[in-house]
């Protein structure tokens, strides 16, 4: 069990991220024309304006959430908010971005898998990534009433620590979670496993957040600089 | 000033005869793939008709094109960037394929393997999309092929603004015309503006608007703001691909396949010049009557000695300076005024411009009532309403179509009575503010319309070439990964795509 323990916790999340960064960094590379967002809604809008709203922004939010929630150090947030109020802020905010999630994500997947447009051009990775979703969220939400019966931030701690002990390559970070309960190791393990198959699906297209558009020029001309300088130019 | 050239188009809708030959052979070189088979780079519609996409000139429905804000500036009409960010998850205003039509196939294997039954096998439609059993195909490609449907559903036709169109509903009445359509290839193009990727781009030696393949995400913004729907998503490569001006035949100096198979000869090529410095300034004319004008006012003249040097000083190669002197669009565009652009109030300068059509006169003058207009039949005797034209071309000034269909029955008119009447009718040609040098030129370039005059494209140059010895082994252009037409699925969610040709 403790073998288990250490390989879910300890190696397998550098077998995820390593294939997540290196398999995206491979496939940009490799195989760009296949990096896409991998949108039906020509096919069918129905379904669109509400469902994609929701998922994405639920999703956005529970995100960034989770990145700065758990790689902040506890010594650097302790200056601003205590451990007891942060737990009670991650709750509420997480609470209320997981249920938008979650309707959306329900509204997607129906959509997926009953719209014989979407459900005949749709490829397997498409469904497997809205199921392993869903059920990523729902472990995070079944997790709330679970954090519920411990307000003193104690187990969000041991989960930051373990976080943060991985990011920084330091040995016994499985250890911080050995005694937590069962859905907090469930949701790290599929959460590292989203990792581990993005680069094979669409979920690539969160890379290409495309915020660089807020500062670009209207237009873009593309210029073919003229020369016979041939041997210089790549 | 800084000058660019661009390869426009101009097409000649008096001699267009609506045989499709342009839009099947586009469709046979560029989109006959698996994700793009509702796609038409070129297509050509009846008109008054709702068009393809439906209804795709109406932008209240579409928000494409630009719009000028109070304060003057130039903004895509579905909004500044911030808003542009915030559809992107779901585009509240992108078409959908029964927009278009959904593609299908017949079940032609059905007639050779159906059992001995009492009643004749029948090949039965089925969606190229969902592989499922159509029952009823309720659009297709050209659904309004020669007034194909009501009049009800017709004139929904936006060019119908400002027009009783009650009238045209009557069989005495009717009228109709064809409008190929391709991508405009603009000088402010909307789509690029809407690209949250930055995937689309204006090539500067030719003005070519091409996607990146490669950079573009999906995000189908583009679909949505180009104002004449020549976007399309393919469902297959979750990209977006549009008309590419076939430019490996515009760089070796040949025509695009539409043009080359025009069996009307209506279409023509040449090398425009303008001052790219004005772009802005001309696409936010205030008035949207100014727009053709201040369109016209940005083009610059190929003998202007001022001109020449400036466009040596950007690099343009002196191959290209002589096209632009002997350019057939040129002459259509800005020495006779016959071209005129295709909805200039989407601010977008397009650059596939069309020669308004003549059509018959009404049947009021065949019984002698014919309203003249000097030497000239009345061009409001024409059945096709100017009003209707203007709408199309010039947004909704009549007096540029009037004078670009003056011009061509002049120049007819001054032709029969030579040929016919054995007289030099000047009158005619001088009513209509032409010279016979200028009339004798456009008989050459209308009627005639040889093949070196339609087409004058100068090759691109050696000194644009990329270094081919990295590209050594290569293959040319293809769709996706790989060297092959097709591609096949691979590790990463490469899906496999099918090729099939159209009308076989």
């Amino acid at each position: 069990m403790n073998y288990f323990h250490q390989f879910a916790f300890q190696i397998y999340p550098y077998i995820a991220l390593a294939v997540f960064f290196i398999g995206s960094w491979a496939r940009f590379d490799y195989a760009m024309y296949t990096w896409r967002t991998g949108s039906s809604q020509l096919l069918s809008t129905r379904g669109m304006r509400l469902g994609s709203n929701l998922f994405h922004i639920g999703i956005l939010a529970i995100f960034g959430g989770h990145l700065l929630g758990l790689l902040t150090p506890h010594s650097v947030y302790a200056l601003f908010i205590t451990a007891e109020q942060k737990q009670i802020l991650a709750i509420v905010v997480g609470g209320i971005a997981g249920l938008l999630c979650f309707a959306g994500l329900v509204i997607l997947l129906v959509r997926r898998l009953f719209n014989p447009r979407v459900r005949a051009t749709g490829s397997f990775g498409d469904v497997l990534v809205l199921v392993l979703l869903l059920a990523q969220l729902s472990l995070g939400l079944i997790s709330i009433p679970r954090s519920m019966q411990h307000l003193d931030g104690g187990v969000m701690i041991l989960l930051g620590e373990w976080a943060q002990h991985i990011a920084t390559f330091r040995a016994g970070a499985a250890d911080y979670i050995l005694g937590v309960h069962w859905v907090f190791k469930a949701h790290i393990l599929l959460g590292l496993t989203l990792f581990l198959i993005t680069p094979f699906t669409r979920l690539v297209h969160i890379w290409s957040l495309p915020l660089s558009y807020i500062w670009r020029p209207y237009q873009i001309v593309r210029k073919r600089p003229a020369t016979l300088d041939y041997g210089r130019r790549a | 000033m800084k000058v660019r050239a661009q390869i426009a188009m101009v097409l000649n809708l008096d001699k267009c005869i609506g045989c499709h030959t342009c839009s099947i052979t586009c469709k046979n070189v560029w989109t006959s793939r698996e994700g793009v088979e509702y796609a038409w780079f070129n297509n050509v519609e009846t008109k008054p008709g709702i068009g393809y996409p439906k209804e795709w000139e109406n932008q209240d429905k579409w928000n494409g094109g630009w719009v000028r804000t109070g304060a003057g500036k130039l903004v895509p009409r579905a909004g500044g960037r911030w808003r542009m960010l915030s559809k992107i998850f779901a585009n509240p205003d992108l078409p959908q394929i029964d927009d278009y039509y959904e593609p299908f196939t017949f079940d032609y294997q059905h007639l050779h393997t159906a059992p001995d039954v009492a009643h004749q096998p029948t090949a039965r439609p089925r969606s190229l999309v969902s592989g499922e059993r159509m029952q009823k195909i309720e659009w297709g490609p050209n659904w309004e092929e020669i007034l194909g449907t009501e009049f009800a559903k017709r004139s929904k036709d936006r060019n119908f603004d400002a027009i009783q169109k009650e009238i045209y509903g009557a069989f005495e009445k009717t009228f109709m015309m064809y409008l190929p359509r391709l991508c405009e290839h603009c000088l402010n193009p909307a789509c690029v503006s809407a690209c949250p990727s930055g995937a689309i781009y204006k090539r500067e030696e030719d003005g070519i608007v091409l996607i990146d393949q490669d950079k573009c995400r999906g995000w189908r913004m583009c679909v949505s703001a180009c104002p004449y729907k020549k976007i399309y998503y393919n469902w297959k490569s979750g990209k977006s691909e549009k008309c590419i001006f076939c430019y490996p035949r515009i760089e070796m100096g040949e025509p695009t396949v539409c043009s080359e198979t025009c069996v009307g000869r209506i279409r023509y090529l040449g090398v425009m010049l303008y001052d790219a410095d004005r772009i802005e300034e001309a696409a936010s004319v205030p008035a949207e009557k100014d727009l053709y004008e201040a369109h016209l006012d940005i083009f610059l003249d190929p003998f202007d000695a001022g001109v020449i040097e400036a466009a040596r000083k950007e690099g343009i190669p002196d191959s290209w300076l002589d096209a632009a002197k002997a350019s057939p669009v040129y002459k259509l565009a800005i020495d006779w005024r016959l071209a005129l652009p295709l909805h200039p109030e989407y601010r977008t300068l397009p650059m596939v411009w069309y020669v308004p059509p003549l059509s018959p006169i009404q049947s009021a003058a065949e019984r002698g009532r014919v309203g003249m207009n000097g030497q000239l039949p009345d061009v409001a005797s024409l059945r096709i309403p100017v009003r209707y034209l203007a709408n199309m071309l010039t947004a909704g000034d009549e007096a540029p179509v009037v004078r670009a269909l003056e011009r061509m029955m002049a120049m007819r008119a001054w032709r029969r009575a030579r040929n016919v009447d054995g007289v030099e009718d000047r009158a005619v040609l001088e009513q209509a503010g032409l010279t016979v040098a200028q009339a004798e030129d456009m008989y050459r370039y209308l009627a005639i319309a040889n093949y070196e005059d339609r087409f004058v494209i100068p090759t691109a140059h050696r000194e644009y070439a990329n270094d081919a010895y990295g590209e050594r082994g290569g293959c040319g252009f293809t769709f996706g990964n790989g060297c092959s037409g097709d591609s096949t699925a691979d590790l990463f969610s490469t899906r496999k795509t099918t090729g099939y040709v159209v009308g076989r």
